[in-house]
């Protein structure tokens, strides 16, 4: 399989930060529509794609949404303020280029500080190029929500982009969904909304289908740059099963089945005891009675900054090890 | 008066009794159906017009308040907090302890004998107590028992222009706005609901919304203001008399845009004043609402409170008739039919 950089370029590029996912969702649903048996759109805006079979409903989820800024205030002078939507850095976000649904590109700059470690997100404001308030509110609204603004970039090893968190995840989903043939059971493709303010598509999705299992499909962290701190993921050195986040311990069967599938057909894994963070199998794996799930992770560096890196290799990986697993009974 | 009823009712978060019983004896005669769940939620359905989409209206009951935990061997009673109270407002405060009301008033070390660093900061909840007016441990145990509930002794008054001070306006003030909606709005169907145990975590909110299963749901909230003149204005949450404040965004929730936008249309083309939350601090029953089973799309609209979890929270009589206003409009629209494209 080739990796298709202009199918992640799109996604990286599409707008869709927690609680505004229909651009995403549109173009996501584009992707599979051709593929799969029914697409629906739940209350909270999560995509939910099937393609039937007889087995057990597998659950395959992969978040949508993408941390971003919402405004709060337009000041006299057209200068705005906002609140963070998902785990938001003030330190990472000073002086990034930030782009609104509409197409409005800002600044962040902040109020003169004599101590810039107590940098908060109060203390800083975004610039959009306007001369008063009045030219401020014809373009934006308090409430509207911007994104870092997207770029994507690549060697012949790694892609280097924004909101690869989760857009990878979506990517891996897509290409299953695109080249899976001999599947066992009854698969639910979920890009799921609101996974960055507290899993919260996660949640109402998994109630609705009802799965038997549930796989997540996201990021991780990597512990292979200077000085990070002990864990023992790395960029280059395939998929990454999940052990255990902050919110999951995943189903010992259902892993090592995940495990065994990644031997038997030569896919390079590592495991990963991730000592912070969570994913949509948080919320999944306790819905209603009861859910086992597991997660396949994808190694990132520098994630929820404006410039997130993968390698293309574990990426593929990752597409691998959830074709054979899908084509396994899953028999936990 | 309604809100004065409600408001010197005491109703802590596990305790809402007396004050579900004033809202029943409100409404029942204005409503189709009426329960009270098992944690103590009042669930009750005004039949009217059938609207495709199911809408729920929530405002919770319960208000932050202490709790009895040791009396010391001269009578003096222990207390810890139900809810987020602020500790530097408790000093020198009248409370009422238990089903019997006893009055006492929470005590500490006077200034006097304070040493500086004492002076400096607030004094911990440790060592603070209530003075009942006993001796003996023996003499308070008659009054009150470990366990038992405390509220702010704190009496409505009315003053300045329009303005109300009252204790637990968060979220009486949510509460008399819906039992006016249940006694006024006829021909619409929709879910009233009183809900429990908000304060300590939303926990009433989904057991109700479980039981209910919405499409669409409005929580009716007292919310923070603070608007003092020497703040940046993105510092300021809401504003006393600029209307009701709609929700964009808190702990719990991002909520709709698409209902969101919609309430503020309806508030726009019937000239009622509206103001957004500026904030996204805190959370309401919406958080737990909006993920209930399928998921449902949720609004929030507060009335602005001032010193919110506090024995004198301030609200405008204003504030509150627009909020009622905007509250009528919004289900006069939803009468109509198809209220909001874009929910499956």
């Amino acid at each position: 399989m080739e990796f298709n950089s202009k199918l992640l370029k799109e996604l990286v590029t599409t707008y869709g930060p927690s609680g505004n996912e229909t651009n995403i969702c549109n173009y996501i649903k584009e992707q599979i529509k051709n593929y799969v048996d029914e697409i629906t759109v739940d209350n909270l805006g999560n995509l939910i794609a099937r393609k039937k079979g007889n087995g057990k409903k597998i659950m395959i989820a992969a978040h949508m949404d993408q941390i971003g800024l919402m405004i709060t205030d337009i000041d006299e002078n057209g200068f705005l303020r906002f609140t963070n939507i998902g785990g938001v850095s003030p330190f990472v976000s000073l002086n990034q280029h930030v782009i609104f649904e509409n197409g409005v590109l800002g600044i962040i700059a902040m109020e003169p500080m004599d101590d810039i470690s107590k940098l908060k997100l109060s203390n800083l404001f975004i610039d959009i190029g306007v001369k008063n308030k009045k030219e401020a509110e014809s373009l934006v609204n308090i409430g509207d929500v911007c994104v870092y603004l997207p770029h994507y970039n690549e060697n012949e090893n790694t892609v280097f982009t924004s909101a690869l968190d989760d857009r990878i995840g979506c990517y891996v989903a897509i290409e299953t969904i695109k080249n899976i043939k001999n599947y066992k059971n009854d698969l639910y493709f979920v890009f799921t909304v609101q996974e960055e303010v507290g899993l919260r598509g996660a949640k109402t999705s998994a109630y609705k289908i009802n799965p038997d299992i549930c796989i997540a499909l996201d990021v991780t962290g990597s512990g292979d740059t200077p000085k990070a701190k002990t864990f023992a993921v790395g960029l280059h050195k395939g998929t990454a099963i999940k052990v255990k986040d902050n919110s999951i311990l995943t189903h010992p069967k259902l892993r090592n089945i995940m495990i065994n599938v990644a031997k038997e057909n030569n896919i390079a894994y590592q495991l990963e005891v991730l000592e912070y963070g969570g994913t949509d199998s948080g919320a999944v794996h306790l819905t209603r009675e009861g859910v086992p799930s597991g997660v396949i992770s994808i190694p990132t560096r520098y994630v929820h900054s404006t410039t997130e890196m993968v390698s293309k290799k574990d990426v593929l990986d990752s597409i691998k090890l959830l074709v054979k697993l899908l084509e396994n009974d899953l028999d936990i | 008066m309604l809100l004065k009823k409600l408001t010197e009712a005491s109703g802590v978060s596990g305790h809402e009794r007396e004050v579900r019983n004033i809202i029943i004896d409100e409404i029942k005669d204005y409503v189709d159906d009426l329960k009270v769940d098992k944690l103590g939620n009042l669930i009750v359905f005004k039949k009217g017009k059938e609207n495709p989409k199911k809408l729920m209206i929530t405002a919770h009951m319960d208000e932050v308040g202490l709790m009895v935990i040791d009396i010391d061997d001269k009578g003096y009673i222990k207390f810890t907090t139900v809810g987020g109270i602020d500790k530097r407002i408790l000093i020198s405060k009248p409370v009422l302890i238990g089903d019997k009301k006893v009055p006492g008033v929470i005590g500490s070390k006077p200034m006097h004998l304070q040493k500086k660093e004492e002076r400096d900061r607030a004094i911990e909840i440790d060592s603070l107590y209530i003075d009942i007016g006993v001796d003996s441990k023996e003499e308070a145990l008659k009054f009150v028992n470990i366990g038992d509930y405390i509220s702010f002794d704190s009496k409505y008054t009315e003053f300045g222009d329009n303005l109300i001070k009252a204790k637990a306006l968060d979220n009486r003030v949510g509460c008399s706005l819906l039992i006016e909606l249940i006694k006024e709005i006829e021909d619409v169907s929709f879910y009233g609901v009183f809900t429990v145990m908000e304060e300590i975590g939303l926990k009433g909110a989904g057991p109700a919304a479980y039981n209910v299963d919405p499409d669409i749901c409005i929580v009716l909230e007292g919310t923070l203001c603070y608007d003092v003149p020497q703040i940046d204005t993105h510092l300021i949450p809401t504003r006393l008399n600029n209307g009701p404040a709609i929700s964009l965004i808190d702990r719990t929730t991002i909520f709709n845009k698409t209902l969101r936008e919609k309430i503020a249309e309806i508030a726009r083309s019937n000239g009622i004043p509206y103001q957004y939350r500026k904030s996204s601090m805190g959370g309401n029953d919406s958080g737990k609402i909006h993920v209930t089973k399928e998921g449902s799309i949720t609004a929030t609209i507060s009335v602005p409170c001032r010193n919110i979890h506090s024995p004198t929270s301030v609200m405008s009589k204003k504030d509150y008739e627009n909020t009622l206003r905007l509250l009528k409009a919004i289900l006069n629209e939803y009468k109509k039919g198809e209220f909001i494209s874009g929910i499956q």
